[in-house]
């Protein structure tokens, strides 16, 4: 009603051009037009409907070794997705997200992943305070958790095309639990926030405890700023986890299928650093873990039977990556990764009565894995992106395994966000 | 104990209580605030000339800048959706969210040029809102001045007659000034340019010059070999006078295609900061049409 007014009016004085004082009238009055018009369109991302993103991805992969017989040697395994992409072509998962505001107090988000086994993992699906104000925001749901640096980031951002080596072994490749994170941002010139999770304890280091109250808890602090021209960030993590029987498969010095369990505490330190400047981005991380409980050892009756005792670890492991953009549309990245397998006390070895250290070849290792990679990227857009990757993996003990990795991930919909 | 806690905190945080925190995420849009807040004002403005606002990330100064401002003053219509909307979430600052009187997008002021018929982003870099390089048509930088003056004087309204003064002397000044642009600027009417990226798009029409050309095949995507030597072709066709770029572009691309076409290769401030004279809206103008001048004569 009002517009058509407007446009009338707007005709009306634009039709007298003998009034010269009248043309600045006249395009005020387009211009007041304009306004009502282009407020009248919806704007941003949505309107009401959400932003709904996709992200496609697949590999083709050549390795030196079978896949299925990844491990890393030393570090008990975390039952996560962690070993390199099955041979040959494969689809990787897509993922499908959904993201908006409830209500001016709550946004939601789901990440839901589409794995080529036809099946769908929950990846995040959590609300967040939007009106809380003066720093805080509180999160609720599943979603990555906020420490150490790469864990929050989607693995379809990641510089490469899998995890370092630390966030594999220590975290089953990320940790992304059930639960609730409160997050204050301090009123400084630097960036300096602190975070705390509670969650359940859904996935590895912990076992989805039967029990009210936490599994699983951590805190967090970043610290960072602009310095010279670059932006860096710096941060400290703890988490801290109570396995209950948290298994896993072996075979002892003669062959012998086993199984071993944990029970008892396990604390995770994360020390992180990123820093960029202009093309050039710098980024490592240290990993600390201390276990401490019983370890349970069985294998079946064929020789000693079942037997539990003391188990103490002190494990630690760091990867460094450097990443150089040296053109518009293309990357290169190293990326070395480093676990030491540190000081495990094995009480049921010590005693000195039954199985020795030989009949527990996946815990009790002089292995100290690394691995060397290096990779290359095209992204025509940033919303698609074609990387090669060539990796010296020696996960396992004695043995090496060259891989090269070919690597698509394309995004279409809503624009993803550009994380630091 | 609590006193010295609070003295600390106090002391690391920024000393700009009393005034009104302003984070703006592009230099025109910090030097504006300047102008019409004088010292009632601090501004931090979160990119430089030399850089694209588009492909910024969520930096974590920029969180932490974001945690205390009153107000973010940004260009809209897409231009910052790939870092803004994260910093306003991650700083946890509820005053600054869109909708929110905190917030401040340039075009709500302006009728954006070029909304795309077609939103596909096989086109290139689509912004549904159209254009969002509006800061370069100084009718629009007029617009939102008045709007943003407002808006400061709504937030801060002990200081509401301070910054209403403090506009309509901006806006007679930059009447006047853009009055005295438009008459200096006649010898560009109708010359034909090519662009980088177009990011020009406003300047173009405000001052009546045709662009016959981009160096980007699509928008957003960079120059490529065969999108060059065909662009060298088309300009014997219709030849250019320039080859236009931002301060913050690649130079080569547009100083291949100059060598090649025979036409100068002019690099415009685009924004405040861009060059040495762009200190302020005014000389930012000034230096872009001293620039273009240089090359219609």
């Amino acid at each position: 009603m009002f517009r058509s007014m407007g446009c009338a009016m707007a005709l009306a004085v634009a039709t007298a051009p003998a009034y010269a004082q009248q043309s600045d009238e006249v395009r005020k009055l387009q211009q007041r037009v304009d306004r009502l018009e282009a407020q009248s369109q919806l704007r941003g991302q949505s309107a009401f409907n959400p932003e709904i993103s996709l992200i496609l991805q697949g590999t083709a992969a050549s390795l030196k070794q079978d896949p299925e017989t990844y491990q890393i040697t030393g570090f008990a395994p975390s039952g996560g997705e962690v070993g390199p992409p099955r041979r040959g072509f494969s689809l990787a998962e897509s993922e499908l997200v959904v993201a908006g505001n409830v209500d001016p107090y709550f946004r939601g988000q789901l990440v839901a992943a589409l794995t080529p086994e036809d099946e769908i993992e929950v990846e995040e699906a959590f609300f967040q305070t939007l009106a809380l104000g003066r720093g805080f925001t509180l999160k609720g749901g599943r979603f990555l958790s906020g420490i150490g640096y790469q864990n929050e980031i989607h693995q379809h951002a990641w510089d490469f095309q899998d995890a370092p080596l630390a966030y594999n072994a220590f975290l089953g490749g990320r940790l992304n639990d059930d639960g609730v994170q409160l997050k204050w941002v301090a009123p400084t010139s630097f960036l300096l926030e602190f975070g705390t999770e509670a969650g359940r304890g859904r996935t590895f280091p912990a076992t989805d405890p039967n029990k009210n109250g936490a599994g699983a808890w951590t805190l967090f602090g970043h610290v960072g700023g602009d310095l010279a021209g670059s932006a860096w960030r710096a941060g400290l993590s703890y988490l801290r986890v109570k396995p209950q029987d948290r298994a896993f498969e072996d075979a002892d010095s003669l062959g012998n299928a086993t199984t071993q369990s944990f029970t008892g505490e396990s604390k995770l330190w994360i020390a992180d650093f990123v820093v960029k400047w202009r093309d050039l981005k710098l980024q490592g991380e240290y990993f600390r873990r201390d276990e401490e409980g019983d370890l349970a050892f069985d294998d079946g009756g064929a020789v000693f039977g079942a037997l539990t005792d003391r188990y103490k670890s002190e494990q630690s492991g760091w990867y460094a990556q450097a990443m150089y953009r040296f053109l518009p549309q293309w990357r290169v990245a190293y990326r070395y990764d480093q676990l030491d397998h540190g000081d495990v006390s094995n009480g049921i070895v010590n005693n000195g009565l039954g199985p020795t250290a030989a009949d527990f070849p996946l815990l009790m290792t002089d292995h100290n894995p690394t691995r060397n990679t290096l990779m290359v990227d095209w992204s025509p857009t940033e919303f698609s992106r074609v990387r090669l990757q060539l990796a010296q993996d020696k996960s396992r003990a004695g043995v090496t395994d060259d891989q090269v990795v070919l690597q698509y991930i394309l995004s279409l919909g809503a624009h993803g966000a550009h994380k630091f | 104990m609590k006193s010295l806690f609070t003295s600390v905190l106090l002391a690391i945080s920024c000393p700009c209580a009393a005034a009104l925190n302003i984070f703006a995420c592009t230099p025109e849009w910090g030097a504006l605030a300047k102008e019409l807040g004088g010292d009632k004002v601090t501004v931090y403005t979160a990119t430089t000339a030399l850089q694209d606002a588009h492909h910024t990330e969520a930096r974590p100064s920029l969180i932490a800048r974001a945690r205390s401002a009153d107000l973010v003053v940004c260009t809209g219509a897409e231009l910052e959706v790939g870092w803004l909307p994260l910093v306003i979430s991650q700083s946890g600052n509820a005053g600054i969210r869109p909708g929110q009187p905190g917030y401040f997008e340039a075009a709500d002021f302006v009728a954006l040029i070029e909304k795309p018929a077609r939103l596909d982003r096989s086109f290139g870099d689509v912004h549904a809102a159209g254009n969002p390089h509006l800061h370069l048509d100084p009718r629009n930088v007029a617009e939102v001045a008045a709007g943003l003056g407002e808006r400061m004087a709504a937030l801060d309204s002990p200081n509401e007659k301070f910054f209403d003064d403090r506009t309509r002397s901006f806006l007679q000044r930059w009447r006047e000034a853009v009055g005295r642009w438009e008459k200096q600027a006649a010898p560009l009417k109708d010359l034909p340019v090519v662009v980088h990226h177009r990011d020009f798009t406003y300047l173009i029409a405000w001052l009546g010059m045709r662009e016959v050309g981009s160096l980007e095949p699509r928008p957003g995507l960079p120059p490529s070999t065969a999108s060059l030597a065909e662009l060298v072709a088309r300009l014997k066709a219709t030849p250019a006078k320039a080859v236009l770029r931002a301060a913050y572009n690649d130079p080569r691309p547009s100083e291949w295609l100059a060598q090649r076409a025979g036409i100068p290769a002019v690099m415009l401030p685009y924004t405040v900061g861009g060059s040495d004279a762009a200190k302020d809206l005014f000389s930012l103008y000034d230096d872009t049409l001293a620039r273009l001048l240089a090359v219609a004569r």
